[in-house]
């Protein structure tokens, strides 16, 4: 910039922009790191978004920049339609949003990626093969997070889609994408004359993958999903960062990529399950039924809202284990009403939650949050476990895989093995269920066959509704 | 390899070893804001995209272009994944 330039040198002024750069560097591991704790967390928020305030002001005095005119007309753009987007969204639907921040973050990494490409005269390999990496992640990140999206909001189905040779396709993709790699770096255009035929066919075969590789993964398995799309909308500014050598770039993306991927880690071990089994099974697309499960079946003990009523008046601790069908009843703020008349009855009350409860990781808490339900009591399942037996009342809201304990006794269930919040060692369970379908994952439970387990039909938020209102009364 | 790719790419592992530490420590009922936020943070591409305007660059219309729009869409990464994590977060009360 002109004014810039008259009081710095170049040099001092490149210089300035880095000391910038580390700065802003700086605050965003701040930020993360006070995104830690629930007292710091909004601060830590506002700490980040300062770094990226810095770090985008300080990018926009380069003087080498010599058109404004239309970065303005995209940071204005874009600034409302995230604005509208952050402040209308529901916060049941924060999954598909995450999911679409995810994509738009992968699909800008990608044209950057592109941008420099089709510039760079001289094409060496250092260059070359970040902006390769860039161009793949970016787009397999858009469009993968697309069908994330799809597949939450409902637009497409929520089912794994699987057919035959599905994985082949998926190599001979892979094989493909390897060769064309091979062809940008190292042969240069020897097939392919032309530079943008190359990046077409990239961004091509890219988007291709991002589509197949999620569209086999079932709901239930979106919490995982969603984590690895944000890993690799981290690890593609990552590789943006290597195309034009900037390190706030590097270190930035680094950060989220090692988020997404410790968060990805964490779902899947509160699965039991390993990432190529969440990736390539198709998890819930059969119903299968546990090897003992028929004989396990017994009687269904249904129970009215008056009786239950009756049992949680005379509850003195109540554990409520809320799952994603809290989120499609929206029954949240009347579960949480039903928490406090439960308290002012002198019950203590807890909600366990499950990390894969719901769609995205930590769902289920950002749900009771906005109920207004106090964060110290919402409890993770190894706090929640050890003082089950002595819970007199657990209440399930629209969970079912998470609390199935086929989970800890069927070695034949495909669960087996994952860890459960244990419902049914709780005095007496409710489950708050519309029908006896299996849970998403297409597994029996045996929960709902326990002597001590009363199963409430209807709608979960009339069901709790009608509870509030005979406390009330 | 140069000097400053070397350099860069220790930057890169240090950095995701740091992330690894950072993130290890969130407790669970904090993870979709964290995701959220740090969804926010990997709108950083956004400096790539400015960068993509510089004096050079105007020559080729294209690749231009292309930059404004990863302006555009890096934008509405990090406006709206800040605004929707500091709402999220402002939910999280303790009584």
């Amino acid at each position: 910039m002109e004014i810039l330039n008259t009081i710095f040198s170049e040099a001092t002024n490149k210089a300035l922009v880095n000391v910038v750069y580390i700065l802003a560097s700086v605050l965003f591991i701040f930020g993360l790191k006070m995104l830690g704790s629930p007292e710091t967390a909004r601060k830590g928020n506002l700490v980040s978004a300062m770094g990226m305030l810095i770090a985008v002001v300080v990018t926009l005095l380069d003087q080498s920049i010599i058109d404004y005119k239309w970065i303005f007309v995209g940071l204005v753009l874009g600034s409302l339609v995230g604005v509208i987007a952050a402040m209308k969204v529901k916060m049941t639907a924060m999954p598909e949003m995450v999911a679409i921040f995810n994509g738009f973050g992968g699909i800008a990494s990608l044209l950057v990626g592109s941008s420099e490409y089709l510039l760079s005269a001289q094409h060496n390999t250092g260059i070359l093969v970040p902006i390769f990496l860039t161009v793949v992640i970016g787009g397999l990140t858009f469009t993968g997070s697309l069908i994330a999206y799809g597949k939450l909001s409902g637009t497409i189905t929520g089912n794994p889609v699987i057919y035959k040779g599905q994985q082949w396709i998926n190599g001979i993709l892979m094989v493909a994408l390897l060769f064309l790699g091979i062809e940008m770096i190292a042969l240069q255009g020897l097939l392919i004359t032309m530079d943008w035929q190359i990046l077409v066919a990239a961004v091509a075969l890219s988007f291709l993958l991002g589509v197949l590789i999620v569209i086999p993964i079932g709901g239930a398995d979106m919490p995982v999903v969603i984590a690895l799309l944000n890993s690799y909308s981290g690890l593609a500014a990552c590789a943006a960062g290597f195309v034009i050598l900037n390190n706030v770039l590097i270190v930035a993306g680094a950060l989220v990529g090692a988020s997404g991927l410790i968060l990805t880690n964490i779902m899947c071990k509160a699965m039991n399950r390993s990432l190529a089994n969440v990736l390539f099974s198709g998890f819930g697309s059969v119903i299968s039924v546990g090897g003992s499960s028929t004989e396990q079946q017994g009687e269904v003990r249904p129970i009215n809202v008056a009786d239950a009523y009756l049992i949680l008046e005379a509850a003195s601790s109540v554990v409520i284990v809320p799952g994603y069908g809290m989120a499609v009843a929206q029954a949240q703020h009347s579960v949480r009403e039903l928490g406090e008349l439960l308290e002012e009855n002198g019950s203590e009350v807890q909600y366990a939650i499950h990390p894969v409860a719901g769609r995205m990781p930590g769902h289920m808490n950002v749900l009771l949050a906005e109920a207004n339900v106090s964060y110290d009591q919402l409890i993770e399942p190894d706090d929640i476990n050890p003082t089950i037996e002595t819970t007199d009342v657990c209440i399930v809201i629209g969970a079912n895989d998470v609390v199935n304990p086929a989970a800890r006794e069927d070695p034949q269930s495909p669960i087996y093995g994952m860890p459960i919040i244990n419902v049914d060692k709780a005095k007496t369970t409710f489950v708050l269920k519309r029908s006896m379908a299996p849970g998403f994952a297409g597994i029996e439970n045996p929960l709902f066959f326990k002597t001590n387990t009363r199963m409430l039909f209807g709608d979960a938020k009339d069901s709790i509704t009608s509870l509030v209102s005979e406390f009330k009364t | 390899m140069d000097a400053v790719l070397i350099l860069l790419l220790f930057v890169l592992v240090l950095s995701i070893f740091l992330g690894v530490e950072l993130i290890s420590k969130v407790p669970s009922i904090l993870h979709t804001p964290l995701m959220s936020g740090a969804n926010a943070i990997s709108g950083i591409t956004i400096v790539g995209a400015i960068l993509t305007s510089r004096a050079e660059n105007i020559e080729s219309e294209l690749s231009f272009a292309l930059g404004m729009v990863a302006v555009f869409f890096a934008t509405v990464n990090v406006v709206g994944g800040y605004l929707v994590t500091n709402r999220m977060l402002g939910m999280f009360k303790k009584k």
